[in-house]
């Protein structure tokens, strides 16, 4: 076997690994789901009669808030995902097995790649459940097949970003529950973009941080495959943004890992 | 008892023709910032044999391993493992050694037998070799009744043995075991040392492991080095260990004071205990010696209630030898362990 069907065998070894963890301890698994569908709830139930008529002049494609609001909060539980990412990376290189992993003959990044991978399928059928539960609260998406696709697509792009950073995050970070706070940024960050109400609506510095954040150009790519509001130049941006932060994040992970192993 | 169950692969010949080195390192140093941990270390460990690196907390003994097991890497100094330069052949270092930290390297959240199955994936060996593997190492071990156990509800002796199982996967021909009985009671200290002891005469394994117990080097090792503030202080068997500290002596006890005073006038370099009717005769413990004392005594017509033989252990050595750098507390415990 050639080393790189090697590398490729040793990541879905550790991808393996990962998933047993989440099957068989899915109490991390239910709080990363909870979270948004709980927000879910709340912006819907609880503000969104309030919200909703704020914010009735600006395009959300239908007409209630929820058409608004559940490609924000799908938004939320990739987030939400790239928190469980960097806490599971770090109670792992807690334990001893990571130690055994390096004095073995193993490929390098596997055992990053494996934590990715599994997080970014656990996050995408996590954000499958909150798109569930948001249709039968009466979203309604106009997405054409292919737009669907693209939506899918670009959620993987932005999960991937987000997870390589938490999984960095999670390296870097000296115990679980400093790698528990150091993505909650990330996890607030689509409030100060349009994924609660548009930029519009806020005061002139926050707005203006608001529209060159990198969650709003995708929320917006998002709202505009499936609802059918302007997309503009807006998938573009987005598009940079996620693989300009994947690679960051990759980088910074493997270089973290890497100064680990030298400790 | 444990080792029942031979392993089946023993490649190396038993003929003992010259042993190529298992483990070679010249001028092997670390720090870490100004601190200094290992200061120039040289080891030399012929393959099929056992190596006890011997040493207080806070020697280098962790680091030691830890720079030969390619974990982390030296600041300077030459090491070879099995021949391969560890600098340069990294992975085929990795691929001949097997190292058994002090804390479990284990995945707690998985099954002992899935934990076995984890390492034989990572070494790439075929599935139904894998189980075969696991099968055999948790029957070895006595761990087929926990097999589908999660990890997390283990004992530390058997966690240790599991340890010890899923680094024996990959059939490794050195195995580094960094404090392998720390924490265990007696009994799976003793199961450890079986199971060590196996893995040499049966697969003519080399080991090399650190320890702060001199019985378990006293035990297991056939060469033992010393490791005092990053520095070899002392290195041979344990015997000539122990003959690098005086204070081994014959102890005779009489039943009346004549005989002990009869006695003493016999043994010119004899120390008098009045109190005890006993005499301490400084002896190296070899039987010619013993049987000279013996005989002056019967020429003499004497009898002894009570005769012991006192040699000094390791735990003398140690001491003696660990003392020197610290002036305070190892001179006291160097008197303790004297009388």
């Amino acid at each position: 076997m050639s080393s790189l069907s090697y590398a490729a065998g040793d990541s879905l070894t550790m991808l393996r690994r990962n998933l047993k963890h989440a099957l068989r301890y899915p109490s991390m698994t239910v709080t990363v789901v909870a979270m948004p569908l709980v927000m879910l709830l709340l912006f819907n139930y609880v503000f969104g009669g309030a919200l909703g008529s704020g914010i009735s002049g600006a395009p959300t494609g239908g007409g209630s808030y929820i058409d608004y609001v559940a490609p924000g909060i799908i938004l939320m539980a990739a987030t939400s995902g790239a928190l469980s990412t960097a806490i599971s990376v770090c109670s792992d290189m807690t334990e001893g097995i990571v130690n055994r992993f390096r004095t073995m003959s193993i490929s390098r990044a596997s055992f990053l790649t494996g934590h990715v991978v599994g997080s970014v399928i656990q996050t995408l059928i996590s954000i499958a459940l909150v798109l569930g539960v948001a249709l039968l609260m009466g979203f309604r998406p106009t997405a054409t097949p292919v737009e669907w696709l693209a939506t899918i697509g670009v959620l993987t792009l932005l999960i991937l970003a987000l997870t390589w950073l938490a999984a960095a995050m999670g390296l870097i970070a000296k115990n679980v529950e400093t790698a528990g706070n150091l993505p909650m940024p990330l996890t607030f960050l689509p409030f100060l973009g349009s994924a609660i109400v548009p930029p519009e609506s806020m005061p002139a510095g926050l707005r203006w941080f608001a529209e060159y954040q990198p969650f709003t150009p995708v929320i917006e790519t998002l709202r505009g495959l499936l609802m059918g509001t302007e997309i503009g130049n807006n998938w573009l941006i987005a598009l940079a943004w996620c693989l300009g932060l994947t690679l960051t994040g990759y980088l910074w992970a493997r270089t973290a890992f890497t100064r680990n192993t030298k400790c | 008892m444990p080792m029942a169950i031979p392993m089946p692969a023993t490649p190396t010949a038993p003929t003992r023709s010259p042993l190529p080195p298992a483990i070679t390192a010249s001028g092997l140093s670390k720090s870490y910032g100004d601190k200094v941990v290992l200061d120039g270390i040289d080891l030399h460990v012929p393959e099929g044999t056992v190596f006890a690196l011997l040493g207080p907390n806070g020697a280098g003994k962790t680091t030691t391993v830890q720079i030969l097991s390619t974990l982390i890497s030296a600041n300077a100094g030459q090491v070879r493992i099995a021949g391969h330069d560890l600098t340069h052949e990294v992975d085929a270092v990795r691929a001949v050694i097997g190292v058994t930290g002090q804390f479990a390297a284990l995945d707690n959240l998985l099954t002992a037998h899935e934990n076995l199955m984890l390492m034989a994936d990572l070494l790439h060996l075929r599935r139904h070799e894998g189980r075969r593997r696991a099968a055999e190492l948790l029957h070895r071990f006595e761990l087929s009744e926990a097999a589908k156990k999660p990890v997390s509800t283990f004992s530390g002796g058997m966690r240790r043995k599991l340890d010890l199982a899923m680094t024996l996967v990959g059939k490794p021909r050195i195995i580094f075991l960094d404090e392998p009985t720390t924490g265990l009671d007696p009994r799976s200290r003793r199961t450890m040392w079986e199971i060590i002891r196996g893995l040499v005469t049966d697969d003519g394994v080399t080991i090399f492991l650190t320890t702060q117990y001199l019985e378990e080097a006293d035990q297991l090792a056939d060469r033992i080095a010393v490791l005092d503030q990053g520095r070899l202080v002392a290195e041979g068997t344990a015997d000539e260990l122990k003959r690098l500290v005086p204070g081994g002596h014959i102890r005779l006890r009489f039943g009346d004071p004549r005989a002990f005073d009869a006695a003493a006038a016999l043994f010119a370099s004899a120390t008098r205990d009045s109190e005890d009717l006993a005499l301490r005769i400084p002896a190296d413990g070899s039987i010619g010696t013993l049987r000279a004392v013996l005989d002056s005594l019967d020429g003499a017509q004497l009898r002894a209630e009570a005769l012991t033989v006192h040699t000094p252990d390791l735990d003398d050595v140690f001491l003696t030898l660990t003392a020197r750098t610290r002036p305070g507390a190892g001179a006291n415990s160097r008197k303790e362990s004297v009388r």
